[in-house]
């Protein structure tokens, strides 16, 4: 993001998609107000904005899988409505998600070509024919695999090159890229930019959405932000800082600034000796002490999540020894770990943590109704005590504690997850990834929160793939790599260039071990 | 998704009690119950009889007691199709006792005892092994009566004794019979179970995020495991009354049960893909199948004819309601 | 080239054959050619349902109505029969495919348009279907006296030395393995069941292809019913009472996973073929026929125990790689 040469867009140029006063409501939701957004051929256009700022409601309409309430979408200039997700691929628009959305069952060659695959003159889908153009795709984005391949065999990284190639293979002049790189390791990232490049050079317009500075700075041409369903802005990238783009999205300038450690921190709480799985790590030893907060690096897979599973009894450890206060505790289930003051709250949300479907204070007390029952009958009033007195520490914001937790905003529904576990009065809290997908603002305050529980003497376990998050937060810092401990940093020893070396295994000359 | 309308002080309920209950599909179903019972009062003179209507909760007691316990399950996230199975296995096992001299207490207990370990064989298969219970059920169902037909064959246990037939012909006082007293029980027990209990609580968490659940410190197999031990226990007393009530056994006895069980059980608003459903919604429920099955029979209306009405029933109840949103929204546009 | 020799499918055509060479060496009459034709004819109507229940679970759902629908379709074609002995049998054939294809379009929409689940449809169709043939025919018999010899013989009809009963089955499994691999609409229905969520940004109505695959199965299902009516000469309101269960179980037995997007023609075939041997088997080796339902249900518990453990030895072996990259 340093030198960047000024895009070499002339003023000419016409947008090849416009959407213009596109509003979108849902009962009780103006998810999208009459917003604006131009896509220019052979340019990238990013889409910034904070959680619910309506980016991919924006993505589900101009893919088809939404119909606008009102406003025009235009191609080339004329005016184009999209019935369904059919109309939108016709039109040449075609996105590459999130979660990699593609089918396991079905060959590389035909994920790519489901839906448009070529036939034969009696209506068969020419097997041959569609191998051979699979084949040549695969090559021209340098895919080390063959069209044959069922796509279940496929890593991430592979599965979103497929993904890239059936945009491609559609013949799309819009390709729309939902955080790309949220899975992928920076060897991959890379080679996704590479391939940005080749799409902008054969005139595509891409839509890129991405939470990452770095990267918006490092790829975009051109930015639109959205702030709560509306439209703030747009203009070229060149012209615009770091800073100031933030402004734009959040309404107010933040500076990532992180709570001051004023915590004491005191003996061994935690002990892990000798952990190892079958497949997804070995050789896990730390400590952990009273009111400190310990942070877990690493590149995604390097098996991070899957030991804190472990740790909490989700998986078996095919070995290892874990101690709470230095008893040896054998911990077989989550049950088990939560009766032994170790608690989880997990990356995804929505599955593993709050159960939607059943109320906020039902969720709040689900791990602790042993506390506000009788003899296993439940006592409601006891219930609503405990969930009013932590969703006010919480600072949650709701319309009533009777409300299905599916109602609530991300960043809410996290809150609601760790109330429960503070319901339990734990001694080791372990976060993973406790502010992706949140807001800026809501990210604030649960580095705040994070910090005021180990001054009150609660040892946190903290999973994160931000690397200043990892620095502001952390008092120690554990690196993992391919399922192992790569190092163990104190907080004199940890910089940016440290952390990524330990974690993709980086020798001081640059080469890779 | 918005916060929008939210306050800093949150209150504990956003509705009434009396508004929550109005708008409920039990207040739904309740009134669907008291049209039928209207209408079948003035389509024959034999309805309002006392007696008569004694007869008629046979149509749905037995069936009813199992319904409870399914209802759980299926709140759970899971199913169990062998229920049916289940009597015709209890049911032999009690005929082929009572060909060893056993007397009404150890008939009772056999029946029950294999419920039950039919139960824990299908629990073992879903939680033990993490099979899908939908298929595991439909394999049990075969082999537990395909079981019985290896025991009987062709044939049928009879003879059973005097006292024992206290279960499915006996009356507590005037026309209240002994199943009903027993469905009354079951129903309280289970109501309590579901509603008031934090094992209750467990059964909703698991059916509306088993992952969330398990993360959330509950033991979901063994809840799970449970549930499945308490549909077998009940389709063991539904087989005690059955065969008591039938004086015999045969192994094509209870044959098609479970599919009236999972009607009565979605038809009382229990969501089929598990998270929500009542214990008063399968009472109603049951009623109501009952008074349908009654009405008819007094209008000399073939039982098979009647399961039309059940099919009609079934599908109507959840289709109608999203006919009617669909069409207020087609409307507002 | 994985998909050409498919495990799952080896290993249960294996376990038929173990099953026939044990059978043989003590009844060597049972594996001649012409048993063995008799028993795939027997199985014909298994194999065609199974192969339409196949495309209704891939695609998530599952159609307990088949047998209902079977038996109604019969009942229906026996009746027009009865009443116009002259009408030739393509066009009671082509009656009874759409009798049965509309029964269901009825699944189908009421999956598709009204999202009720369809295990709770297919129950009420199930109880309706029946209902309704007992309300056409007043609950009486259709007697092979009453049939057209026609209607009766057609099935029995012998081209090529198999009956026109077996060359339904296998001009439908030929079809179904063009349907599967070679059309859109076969693919749409694997990437429905294996990922609804991509299958709609693929521009896959998921609705839509739910709503084929139950009409697809109806239509097999009507089909089925000429052929089961016509074969046995009697129609009545019970004919293949239970039978939606042995087409299940066929199903399960032949790898089709019930949580959707996985299996395979070759898989339901074989499913269908094991159940019909073990039948067929029973009365040779001289066990009662009443063991048939408690071996369906064993077949159909081991079958998913087997396949179960089979798929989950994939996952993320990073450790592995690790190791192997060092």
């Amino acid at each position: 993001m340093s030198t960047r040469t000024a895009p070499s867009i002339s003023p000419d140029v016409s947008p090849m998609v416009s959407m213009d006063m596109i509003t979108k409501t849902f009962p009780g939701v103006k998810a999208l107000d009459e917003v604006k957004m131009d896509l220019y051929p052979g340019q990238v256009t990013a889409l910034v904005g904070e959680n619910g700022a309506g980016k991919s409601t924006t993505v589900k309409i101009l893919t088809g899988i939404y119909q606008p309430n009102g406003g025009t979408i235009r191609i080339d200039g004329d005016p184009i409505a999209f019935g369904s997700p059919n109309d939108a691929a016709k039109a040449g628009i075609t996105a590459i998600h999130q979660e990699t959305v593609l089918f396991d069952e079905l060959s590389v060659a035909e994920n790519i070509y489901i839906g448009h695959a070529p036939c034969t003159r009696f209506g068969l889908i020419d097997t041959a024919q569609m191998h051979r153009s699979a084949a040549k795709l695969l090559t021209d984005i340098g895919a080390p695999f063959s069209s044959h391949t069922q796509l279940r065999e496929l890593g991430i990284a592979n599965k979103h090159l497929v993904a890239i190639a059936r945009a491609l293979s559609v013949d799309a002049r819009v390709v729309i890229m939902d955080e790309p790189t949220a899975a992928l390791s920076h060897k991959e990232i890379e080679e996704l930019y590479e391939l940005v490049e080749t799409l902008k050079s054969q005139g595509k317009a891409i839509l890129f959405i991405s939470h990452k500075f770095d990267e918006i700075f490092r790829i975009a041409d051109r930015y639109t932000v959205f702030r709560d369903g509306a439209f703030v802005g747009d203009g070229r990238i060149a012209d615009i800082s770091e800073g100031e783009l933030v402004k734009m999205m959040v309404g107010r300038s933040v500076d990532q600034i992180f709570p001051q450690s004023d915590h004491v921190i005191g003996d061994e709480v935690l002990k892990v000796v000798g952990y190892e799985h079958p497949t997804e790590f070995a050789d896990i030893n730390f400590s952990l002490n009273k009111g400190e907060i310990l942070g877990f690096y690493g590149l995604v897979g390097a098996g991070r999540s899957e030991f804190m599973q472990a740790l909490f009894g989700i998986t078996k450890p095919s070995k290892g020894v874990c101690q709470v206060n230095g008893d040896i505790k054998v911990i077989r289930s989550p049950a088990d770990a939560v009766s032994n003051g170790i608690v989880y709250v997990p990356e995804d949300r929505g599955k593993q943590g709050a159960i939607i479907g059943l109320p906020i204070f039902q969720n709040i007390t689900l791990p602790s109704l042993g506390k506000t029952s009788r003899s296993g009958f439940l006592k409601l009033a006891e219930e609503f005590k405990l969930a009013r007195e932590y969703s006010r520490r919480l600072d949650l914001r709701a319309a009533a504690l009777d409300q299905d937790v599916g109602n609530l905003s991300g960043g809410n529904q996290q809150k609601v997850v760790i109330a429960k576990w503070l319901a339990t009065q734990p001694q080791v809290i372990i976060l993973d990834e406790p502010t992706k997908g949140i807001d800026i603002g809501s990210k604030a305050a649960v580095h705040e929160f994070m910090s005021e529980l180990a001054a009150q003497g609660l040892s946190v376990i903290m999973v994160s793939s931000e690397i200043p998050e990892i620095i502001g937060m952390s008092d120690r810092v554990i690196v993992m790599r391919d399922g192992r401990i790569a190092a163990e940093l104190t907080t004199d020893e940890l910089s940016p260039e440290t952390l990524v070396r330990h974690a993709a295994g980086i020798t001081t000359d640059g080469a890779a071990a | 998704m918005t916060d929008a309308t939210q306050t800093r002080h949150v209150p504990d309920r956003l509705n009434s009690r009396a508004a929550r209950i109005f708008k409920s599909w039990e207040a739904l179903l309740l009134a669907v119950a008291i049209a039928i019972f209207v209408i079948n009062s003035f389509a024959s003179p034999y309805f309002l009889s006392a007696w008569n209507l004694s007869d008629a909760t046979f149509n749905f007691t037995e069936k009813a007691m199992i319904a409870f316990a399914m209802a759980l399950l299926i709140i759970s996230g899971e199913i169990d199709l062998s229920v049916a199975s289940i009597i015709a296995l209890a049911s032999t096992a009690m005929g082929l006792a009572l060909q060893y001299g056993a007397g009404t207490p150890e008939l009772v207990i056999i029946g029950l005892t294999v419920g039950v370990l039919c139960g824990a064989f299908n629990g073992f298969f879903v939680t033990g092994l993490g099979l899908p219970s939908i298929v595991v059920t439909i394999g049990t169902m075969s082999l537990f009566r395909g079981i019985s037909f290896i025991i009987l064959g062709d044939d049928a246990f009879r003879g059973y004794p005097a006292s024992f037939s206290w279960f499915g012909q006996g009356y507590i006082y005037w026309v209240f019979t002994v199943e009903m007293l027993l469905f009354v029980i079951i129903a309280i027990i289970y109501g309590v179970l579901l509603h008031k209990t934090n094992f209750g609580r467990a059964v909703y968490a698991i059916g509306n995020n088993p992952t969330g659940a398990l993360f959330s410190g509950i033991r979901v197999a063994r809840v799970k495991f449970i549930l499945f031990l308490l549909t077998g226990l009940m389709s063991g007393i539904a087989a005690v009354c059955l065969t008591s009530r039938l004086g015999s056994t045969r192994p094509s006895i209870a044959t098609g049960m479970e599919l009236e069980v999972v009607t009565m059980v979605v038809l009382g608003g229990v969501n089929i893909l598990g998270g929500s459903g009542t214990i008063p919604g399968v009472v109603i429920a049951a009623f109501v199948m009952g008074l349908v099955t009654f009405g008819l029979g007094l209008l000399n209306v073939p039982g098979i004819v009647m399961s039309i009405f059940i099919g009609l029933l079934l599908i109507g109840v959840i289709a109608l309601p999203r006919l009617w949103s669909m069409a207020a929204a087609g409307r507002k546009s | 080239m994985t998909r050409l020799i498919p495990v799952r499918e080896t290993i249960l055509g294996g376990a038929i054959l173990v099953l026939l060479l044990l059978i043989s060496s003590r009844f060597s009459g049972f594996v001649t050619p012409t048993n063995l034709a008799n028993v795939f004819n027997d199985t014909a109507p298994l194999i065609i349902l199974a192969l339409g229940q196949m495309v209704v679970i891939l695609t998530r759902c599952i159609d307990l109505s088949v047998a209902a629908n079977l038996a109604l379709t019969g009942m229906a074609v026996a009746m027009i029969n009865v009443a116009m002995p002259g009408l030739p049998i393509p066009v009671i054939i082509a009656i009874a495919i759409l009798l049965g294809a509309i029964m269901g379009a009825i699944n189908g929409v009421l999956v598709w348009k009204l999202a009720i689940p369809p295990i709770v449809v297919t129950l009420g169709t199930m109880t309706i279907f029946r209902g309704i043939i007992f309300l056409i025919s007043d609950g009486k018999w259709v007697n092979s006296h009453e049939m057209s010899p026609a209607f009766t013989d057609y099935p029995r009809m012998v081209l090529l030395g198999l009956p026109v009963l077996s060359w339904a089955a296998i001009i439908t499994i030929i079809l179904f393995g063009i349907m599967m691999a070679r059309t859109q609409f076969g693919r749409s229905i694997f990437a429905v069941g294996g990922n609804p969520h991509a299958a709609i940004y693929t521009g896959i109505d998921v609705g839509k292809t739910q709503f084929w695959a139950f009409v697809v199965s109806g239509a097999l299902a009507g089909l089925t019913g000429y052929l089961w009516v016509s074969r046995f000469a009697v129609a009545y309101v019970d004919i293949a009472g239970g039978f939606e269960l042995e087409v299940v179980a066929a199903c399960v037995i032949g790898g089709i996973s019930i949580a959707g997007g996985v299996g395979s023609v070759g898989g339901a075939v074989l499913g269908a073929i094991f159940l019909g041997v073990v039948k067929n088997a029973l009365p040779v080796v001289n066990i009662s026929p009443f063991w048939q339902l408690a071996i369906s249900g064993s077949a159909i518990l081991i079958a998913v125990a087997f396949n179960a453990r089979a798929g989950r030895n994939k996952g993320r072996i990073i450790l592995k790689e690790a190791e192997a990259t060092q």
